[in-house]
């Protein structure tokens, strides 16, 4: 009898595989369409499959891997309408038995569902929201953010700008609530990293860019000395009319010109090219930050079970949570979650129309434990209680 | 004084050496081109055009052929060596990259990175043998030396795919750290290295039972270790050292086979990308991607000699006798 048992164990070892059924893993796509107000350089129609396109390649890679582990993975997309009621969607889908979701929504819904979902057993990946407060006072121990903070973005232009030299800023904020909050995340960004702010003035919306910018962009900008015009426009209404028509000869960064970016297609070092490939063949357009963000928030759960060759929920959630637990992401550094407020922590792009400038963290800028820690909210600095219970 | 004679003697070997009468060839990536370099002269005597976005380069057997990946026409080229002239091409399936020849000096081995595909090739025949269904992204290729094998590596997978080259199937799948990039195998078949770039490591692995026996780290003053990203390798014949290429750590780990501890960090050009041997081992030679030079190594002092600008992100290195 112990023969028998010995052999089954000898037997067990030698093909783990063998003797194992294909375990589904199953993951929801959930996103929101916006109406945004209408812009006046609407040049660029933005793609309706943002985001939803980068959950789709990952989950290619990740059952072409699966097939190895005899693991499948399975990928459930719903859009839903501006109007529609987000939190009972999450509801149904949680007692259906869903727990792995993959949230490409505005940062009111996602506000929404953390306030009113009471169960726990949940892991969210926040692939769209760049809103600091979700990484800060509303952090929630179920959401993981793959989608750079706002901070991280604008430490990364900060970084760079103050290592040119280029420290006196001159802001030009869009009427919109996001654009404040981008303004609000420059403006700390320039006290942390020593630049200054020396005039700021607001982009009414009442002007029509396209055809007054000539005469417009010039009196807005005149009589000030700065070395470079910040706009915080991330609609996409004016920012791009500011180049090339200021009063002084000055370049412009910010949401347009040179921007701080998750993904652009201007990426293809560390194998990026690969990605940026894939990804065209399969939409038959670049792959952007939303996009990148569905993407590494999708690869997470299928390196997670690749790692611990498990489905099971409690193994993925804490391994991803881990110090094991590491992501290739194309950029050069391995990515991981930080522990205190679930933030994957990334290099950030910093890049022009058409061509990458740099990626941050821009050498120079040290920190005791990962140089990635200097973009965005760092341990000593964070305000997220849930994760530190 | 016997130590001022072998320095003397190591020095005029480096000016007027014809133990090193020996080409190599380096494709440069972003150039679309070939650099030729003259190991006895120590300089790029010519450059030749390629196809576009070539990589992986190898000499056949004879060293008559030179095979050249041109990942972006999606073929292999296959070249005179002696004359640099295009004589050839072999179907490789999309964006190849790196490959291997199989010890018969026909079958080629093809990793075709965006479909997630190994190609085997007949040289002679230019008949696809087979198309093996991989990880995402495969990469790095290598086949043993008496035949049996053949690896690939998946760097989105992170797994080593080992191949059986009777049947072209999958026998086993050996999970690495992140993005495995290179693989190669001992003398004797008994261990296979495989390098992981964003895993900033290199697993040993036994070939019988294969699992990781041995897992190397790096640790080089002043550089962070996210910047340490192992590519290229290089096993000296003697058996005592292993070279492995640290990409944007700018500097070669000089690792001893007995021990698995790095011996020497040699800081070559910058982004580091792979390695080669001069046909007595003599030199070691390191094509680097950003600085768009060729660093050349003395094995025998473990120092680098001398870097030499080749073209625009210089990939791979062939070296012709």
């Amino acid at each position: 009898m112990r023969f028998l048992l010995c052999l089954i164990a000898v037997l067990g070892l030698t093909f783990p595989t063998a003797a194992k059924q294909v375990e589904t893993i199953s993951i929801v796509f959930v996103s929101q369409k916006v109406e945004h107000p209408p812009v006046l350089s609407n040049l660029i129609e933005p793609p309706d499959d943002l985001g939803v396109q980068g959950a789709l390649l990952a989950l290619q890679d990740n059952n072409t891997t699966g097939r190895f582990l005899k693991q499948k993975f399975t990928l459930d997309t719903i859009t839903l309408a501006e109007d529609a009621n987000v939190q009972q969607t999450i509801d149904q889908l949680v007692t259906k038995g869903h727990n792995l979701f993959v949230l490409d929504l505005p940062s009111v819904s996602l506000q929404t569902i953390l306030k009113q979902t009471k169960h726990q057993n949940v892991l969210f990946f926040n692939s769209r929201a760049p809103d600091n407060a979700l990484r800060q006072q509303a952090c929630d121990i179920r959401l993981l953010h793959t989608i750079p903070s706002r901070a991280m973005l604008t430490d990364a232009l900060a970084q760079y700008l103050v290592k040119k030299r280029w420290k006196d800023w001159f802001l030009i904020q869009g009427p919109h609530n996001v654009d404040q909050k981008f303004a609000t995340s420059l403006k700390a960004s320039a006290r942390k990293y020593g630049a200054k702010i020396v005039a700021e003035k607001i982009w009414n919306g009442g002007r029509d860019a396209y055809r007054s910018a000539q005469a417009e962009i010039p009196l807005l900008t005149q009589g000030e000395d700065y070395d470079i015009l910040m706009v915080a426009d991330e609609l996409g209404d004016f920012g791009e009319y500011m180049i090339y028509r200021t009063f002084d000869p000055r370049p412009v960064a910010g949401t347009q010109g040179l921007f701080p970016t998750a993904w652009y297609w201007t990426q293809e070092q560390w194998g990026a090219l690969q990605l940026q490939n894939r990804f065209k063949k399969q939409t038959k357009r670049p792959m952007t930050a939303r996009d990148y963000a569905a993407w590494a928030a999708v690869r997470t759960i299928g390196e997670a079970a690749t790692r611990t060759n498990s489905k099971n929920f409690d193994t993925l959630n804490r391994f991803v949570r881990s110090q094991q637990f590491e992501l290739a992401g194309f950029k050069g550094r391995k990515l991981s979650y930080r522990p205190w407020n679930g933030q994957l922590r990334q290099p950030v792009a910093l890049s022009a129309a058409h061509s990458l400038v740099t990626q941050a963290p821009i050498e120079g800028f040290l920190h005791r434990y990962s140089e990635l820690d200097t973009l965005g909210f760092d341990q000593p600095e964070s305000k997220c209680k849930e994760f530190i219970k | 004084m016997k130590r001022l004679i072998l320095a003397t003697l190591l020095g005029s070997t480096f000016i007027v050496s014809d133990l090193w009468a020996s080409t190599a060839f380096i494709s440069n990536e972003k150039d679309n081109t070939v650099s030729v370099l003259d190991l006895d002269q120590m300089k790029v005597t010519r450059t030749f055009k390629v196809g576009k976005r070539p990589r992986g380069i190898i000499l056949s057997k004879d060293n008559k052929r030179l095979y050249i990946c041109t990942s972006n026409d999606d073929t292999v080229e296959i070249y005179d060596s002696a004359q640099e002239t295009k004589i050839g091409e072999l179907p490789s399936g999309a964006d190849p990259e790196q490959f291997a020849l199989h010890p018969d000096d026909r079958k080629l081995y093809i990793a075709n990175e965006d479909d997630a595909l190994t190609t085997v090739v007949d040289v002679q025949t230019s008949q696809v043998l087979a198309q093996i269904d991989v990880g995402v992204e495969p990469e790095g290729m290598a086949v043993s030396h008496n035949g049996k094998i053949a690896i690939t590596t998946s760097e989105t997978t992170n797994m080593v795919h080992w191949i059986d080259t009777q049947n072209h199937e999958l026998f086993d799948n050996t999970l690495v750290d992140q993005r495995p990039r290179y693989a190669v195998f001992e003398q004797d078949d008994s261990l296979l290295w495989v390098s992981s770039e964003i895993g900033g490591t290199v697993s040993v692995i036994d070939v019988k039972d294969r699992q990781i026996v041995k897992k190397i780290n790096f640790a080089i003053k002043g550089i962070h270790k996210d910047r340490v990203q192992p590519v290229g390798m290089r096993l000296s014949h003697d058996g005592k050292y292993a070279y492995i290429a640290l990409g944007p750590a700018n500097h070669v780990a000089v690792v001893n086979r007995k021990t698995y501890e790095v011996e020497k960090y040699i800081l070559v050009g910058r982004r580091v990308w792979h390695l080669e041997f001069s046909p007595d081992e003599k030199l070691l030679l390191t094509t680097n991607g950003v600085s768009g030079d060729v660093t050349l190594i003395d094995t025998q002092n473990l120092k680098a000699v001398k870097s030499i600008k080749v073209g625009r992100y210089p990939w791979g290195i062939a070296v012709k006798p």
